[in-house]
């Protein structure tokens, strides 16, 4: 038996060609099964969060301020406006740093202080969120004498800066370098290239990780525990302590009112509606003209 | 144009380019005619691309890139100017397409204005982007157009695209690197027609690895080997009787 | 960019045909009208002339073949050239034979009237015409007329050889003279031969048919 005969022999062998499809077809099953299990703790917190807080919601919910325990309806439209404020604050404190920071990262990326920065950033983005708004109370609630919405503003700006650096710096990694040297080439100077070519590409790439940076940030407790510190009156002040979604969350939640746990439900399926809704935009925002 | 055209327009002498401690190019000598094109070939690696990205001084923006050596141009050293200088006097068009994402055909080609931040009139720059896209071969089909972004172009279209907003910094001499390896070869031949035309209003140097196509478009051709320039001399006498004995066995496919 | 050099090397390969034609034509007319001048313009001006054009077609259609790398009727069409341009040198050098014979002659009495001869170079230069016209036109049907003439000239050559023999044996002084008449007829059915050939690569180039050689049948044509 020759060679070529004995391999197509065993190369057609319909037993073994009909094995191998079936293997490959009960893997692509199993592989679809087990990613699909990644979905099933998001559709039952989804479920959950309905269930329980769907009854809750309503136009009063959202638009009024809370009411003293015991007597029933009152909303949470501090704790919207609050996170709102807080959330807004910190990135406006936090974002030309770490945009600045990431572009950094990505132009020059050799150079001994972007080595430092990056470990640093990577240190402070495995930083407990707890420990962040202890440093935040230190440095802000302490020298100021009292909770303040700004110190939790503080906080949560130094927890979203490693998220926007490294969003920044990766999205900026990822423009070809042709670009810039197509720039370079016709005698634009380093600094026009990064102003006028580097980052308006990356737009795109920024303000998702800004947007999804935001996200984190508005459902974050531990940090304002402590700085914001919460408030059940209606207050835009931040310079006084202010309620947030979180913290409402987590002091109702606490309490020993049936009245309230039910408003820590509808609550809870508000702000995840509302990262959802943000994460949504970052996607439609990405994915929209597309280019490059 | 006033200048004698007998006289080279472009000298290199005794130009040597580094990788931190490496000499990726040695000692390379010759001059360029004004409205020539000239082909760099050789197999990967043997320093083409360093040498016209020395021309340009783009070399230096590399990390660890140096050079030495002297690269004349109209009696000046280039490696003496500022390279925002040089690198007005001399385009580039790059291996791949890569016209600037966020802006529109029409600001591609004037992206070099643009970039620098030099004000132009209206009625200029209408005529620049007229008459770059003319000679890149792609007025007809963009006219309709202009403000669509430059990434809604074919790939060919995109290059010639590139080429236009090179031309339009109105240089003397235009670099061209492997301009049409990431093309099909419908797009290379009308890229390879529109270097031959080009040459009217420009000198080319233009990097290749394709034989063929440094055979058909220049008029001169330099062949680099392991960094060094072994044969510099007329496309026709080096594809028919080439002097170096290593120029004809890359030829003829024996290496490289 | 290719069919440009093509088009450069079809017109220089007619303007050399033309050359050498009025090369054959001049060499007839010095020897019909004793024009002295006329056969050692052939000579020293036209054949140097003749020369220097086939060099530097050669040189043309091997720059094309290496920048350009012609495919197909391309292919064939450089390939044709640069065999037509070998066929037209060789047209050159027997228009200077024919005028180096002609130069011994015109000095001398005449053999006999010459009728034939001039008649043969007609067909000659007239197949000559047709062919470049054939050629410019792409025109294979009048390159195979063209090649079948080759026949007339050879039967007009051998008819000079009959007439001459007799005289040479009637008059033994007149051998030379004869031979002389004899290299002249032969040359002109050589430029006949060589024309020929150039119709089959007209053809060739034209339909991609190998018309060669299907008409090669007289065996005892060489007399030298």
């Amino acid at each position: 038996m020759t060679r070529t005969v004995y391999l197509k022999e065993i190369l057609e062998d319909e037993k073994m060609i009909k094995r191998r499809i079936v293997q490959n077809n009960f893997s692509g099953v199993l592989i679809t099964f087990i990613s699909s299990l990644v979905v099933v703790p998001l559709v039952l917190i989804l479920f959950y969060l309905l269930v329980n807080g769907i009854s809750s919601i309503n136009l009063d919910f959202i638009m009024n301020l809370p009411k003293p325990v015991g007597e029933s309806g009152g909303g949470i439209f501090n704790a919207i406006a609050g996170s709102l404020i807080i959330v807004a604050v910190a990135l406006v404190l936090s974002v030309p740093l770490a945009v600045l920071g990431g572009i950094y990262l990505s132009e020059y990326p050799d150079s001994k202080t972007a080595e430092l920065v990056r470990f640093s950033n990577d240190i402070l983005q495995g930083t407990p969120s707890i420990v962040i708004g202890i440093f935040a109370w230190v440095l802000v609630v302490v020298p100021m004498g009292h909770f303040s919405a700004f110190s939790g503003s503080v906080a949560l700006g130094v927890m979203v800066i490693p998220l926007v650096l490294k969003a920044t710096e990766e999205t900026l990694k990822r423009i070809p370098s042709e670009l810039r040297e197509a720039a370079a080439a016709m005698g634009v100077p380093y600094h026009r290239v990064i102003l006028k070519v580097v980052v308006p590409t990356g737009l795109k790439g920024i303000v998702n990780g800004i947007l999804l940076g935001a996200t984190r940030i508005s459902g974050e407790t531990a940090p304002l525990l402590f700085t914001a510190f919460g408030s059940p009156f209606m207050n835009v002040n931040a310079g006084k302590p202010m309620s947030s979604l979180p913290l409402v969350i987590y002091n109702y939640a606490t309490s020993p009112y049936d009245e309230w746990h039910k408003m820590a439900w509808g609550a809870s399926l508000l702000l995840i509606i509302a990262v959802f809704g943000i994460n949504m935009l970052a996607r439609i925002f990405v994915s929209k003209k597309g280019g490059r | 144009m006033s200048r004698k055209s007998e006289e080279p327009l472009l000298q290199l002498e005794n130009l040597s380019a580094y990788f931190h401690d490496k000499r990726i190019i040695k000692d390379i000598n010759f001059s360029v005619g004004r409205n020539k094109v000239v082909s760099i070939m050789g197999p990967s690696g043997c320093g083409k691309t360093t040498l016209i990205r020395c021309v340009n001084r783009m070399h230096e923006m590399s990390p660890g890139g140096t050079a030495t050596g002297k690269i004349i141009m109209d009696g000046e050293d280039l490696n003496k100017i500022n390279t925002i200088k040089v690198r007005r006097k001399i385009g580039m068009v790059f291996q791949r397409p890569n016209p600037f994402p966020t802006m529109t055909i029409y600001e591609n080609v004037i992206a070099g204005y643009l970039l620098n931040g030099i004000k132009i009139p209206k009625k200029i720059s209408h005529e620049i982007v007229e008459d770059s896209l003319s000679k890149a071969a792609l007025w007809d089909e963009v006219k309709d157009g202009l403000n669509k972004k430059g990434t809604y172009l074919s790939g060919g279209q995109q290059q010639r695209l590139c080429i236009a907003r090179a031309l339009a910094m109105n240089p003397e001499i235009l670099l061209l690197d492997e301009p049409t390896s990431a093309l099909d070869p419908k797009a290379t031949s009308r890229i390879e027609e529109l270097v031959v035309q080009l040459k009217e209003n420009v000198t080319i140097l233009m990097v290749t690895h394709n034989i063929a196509q440094a055979a058909r478009v220049s008029d001169d051709t330099a062949f680099m080997y392991l960094g060094e320039l072994v044969e510099y001399g007329s496309t026709k006498e080096m594809f028919t009787v080439p002097k170096d004995k290593r120029t004809e066995e890359y030829l003829t496919g024996k290496f490289g | 960019m290719l069919h440009d050099k093509i088009d450069e090397l079809k017109h220089d390969i007619i303007s050399y045909a033309n050359h050498v034609k009025i090369m054959m034509k001049k060499s007839m007319e010095g020897l019909l009208t004793g024009n002295e001048q006329l056969l050692n313009e052939v000579i020293e001006k036209e054949e140097p002339a003749a020369n220097e054009r086939e060099l530097s077609l050669d040189d043309q259609c091997m720059t094309v073949i290496a920048r350009y790398e012609p495919r197909a009727v391309d292919l064939r069409m450089v390939l044709m050239i640069l065999k037509i341009n070998n066929d037209l040198e060789r047209i050159g050098d027997h228009a200077v034979n024919i005028s180096e014979s002609a130069l011994y002659l015109i000095q001398r009495d005449p053999v006999k009237p010459l009728v034939d001869l001039p008649r043969m170079m007609e067909i000659v230069v007239s197949m000559m015409e047709r062919c470049i016209t054939s050629f410019l036109k792409k025109d294979a049907k009048t390159a195979d007329e063209v090649s079948l003439e080759d026949d007339k000239v050879d039967q007009l050559r051998d008819q000079i050889l009959r007439e001459l023999i007799t005289y040479m044996s009637s008059d033994p002084s007149t051998i030379k003279r004869a031979i002389h008449l004899l290299r002249i007829a032969s040359n002109i059915e050589r430029v006949a031969d060589l024309i020929t050939n150039i119709c089959e690569d007209i053809i060739f180039t034209v339909e991609g048919r190998v018309a060669k050689h299907h008409l090669s049948k007289d065996p005892s044509d060489g007399v030298y």
